[in-house]
């Protein structure tokens, strides 16, 4: 239509994305958002990197869908979810020196909301397993204080809101076999690699 | 509730569109910059069967109208473009279009924007203006032919 094409300009693509950027940061000052994220590359594929004004909150790998992480994140905090970079800068740099092998803990102030209850407290315990060393699911059992709720365990790392921060990549099957992962068997093999490096 | 992040993707073109179209090009970008902080703030409270395109629409005429009240009080800081009937275009700007826009009653441009540039059937225009869906049409209808006699380019 040409009411419409008179009211365009060649450079409105670029101009948006200013103007997107520019209403993050007024959301932001103002406390307007529930969830800024963004994503990041990394040896296990693209991360979706989410936080709220108390901390990161979730961390997602591409195979689980960006789209429907952030459905979920819009439910379950709230639908005042922007892409905005600035707020997740400190994680985004952490992340990138882990996966250099330049940092072996995360120093990260987190928000543990999405995860409840014996779940909470298994992904509360993840970072007792040190870097470059693993656990059985019956040993995480034990130190999240349940120690015949092994299956238990598998679920809550399964649903572990923050993988790779909270290195539920380090809990294996008592037999040493790698047990399931939520970023798929291949992006676990490439994490305890990197450590073992 | 769909993250407001898909609300902005999905809304942003056609938002600076209807603000350039109350507002000319100089206070289009505060007034979208506006709309979306104010729906932003709004949006958990949004029903979920609302026409998000009308309910940005409205928030964007209500915006446009504020900012034009502001900044008529204020001193232009820079002077109106210069109209160059050889060179209607300054900056990738159809001077033209806004002046033709300007020419129309309040009920008009809204129905054209609402309607022409928002894509809303005339039942939710008739909302924004108040009336019948008819009247609504009539004064879209009217605002096109008004414009097609000014603004030769005109759909």
């Amino acid at each position: 239509m040409r009411l419409t094409r008179a009211l365009d300009r060649p450079d409105d693509d670029a101009h948006l994305a200013d103007l997107h950027a520019h209403l993050a940061q007024r959301a932001e000052q103002d406390q307007l958002l529930d969830v800024s994220y963004r994503t990041v590359a990394s040896p296990v594929g693209e991360l979706l990197l989410a936080t709220t004004q108390v901390g990161l909150v979730r961390v997602a790998f591409a195979r689980e869908d960006f789209d429907q992480v952030l459905s979920l994140l819009a439910d379950r905090v709230g639908p005042r979810i922007l892409a905005h970079v600035a707020p997740l800068d400190a994680a985004a740099r952490e992340l990138e020196e882990y996966f250099t092998g330049q940092r072996r803990r995360f120093d990260l102030p987190l928000d543990l909301r999405l995860t409840h209850g014996f779940r909470r407290r298994v992904v509360e315990q993840l970072p007792t397993i040190d870097y470059g060393s693993t656990a059985s699911y019956a040993e995480m059992a034990r130190r999240a204080g349940s120690e015949r709720a092994v299956r238990a365990v598998g679920s809550a790392c399964a649903t572990n809101p923050l993988p790779v921060v909270l290195p539920c990549h380090r809990v294996l099957r008592t037999d040493g076999s790698l047990g399931g992962y939520l970023g798929g068997p291949e992006a676990k093999r490439t994490l305890l690699a990197l450590e073992a490096a | 509730m769909t993250p407001f992040e898909q609300v902005v993707a999905d809304h942003s073109v056609t938002v600076l569109r209807v603000c350039r179209a109350l507002t000319g090009p100089d206070l289009a970008d505060d007034a979208w910059s506006e709309t979306f902080l104010s729906a932003l703030t709004a949006y958990p409270c949004l029903p979920a069967e609302a026409n998000v395109t009308a309910w940005l629409v409205t928030i964007a005429k209500r915006k446009c109208i504020d900012l034009l009240r502001r900044s008529s009080r204020q001193i232009p800081t820079h002077p109106l473009p210069e109209r160059r009937s050889t060179d209607p275009e300054i900056g990738g700007w159809t001077y033209d279009l806004h002046e033709a826009l300007g020419a129309l009653t309040d009920r008009q441009r809204t129905a054209v924007v609402a309607h022409h540039l928002a894509g809303l059937p005339y039942s939710e225009v008739a909302d924004l203006l108040g009336g019948t869906p008819a009247a609504a049409r009539r004064a879209g209808a009217d605002g096109i032919a008004k414009l097609r006699t000014i603004y030769k380019e005109t759909p």
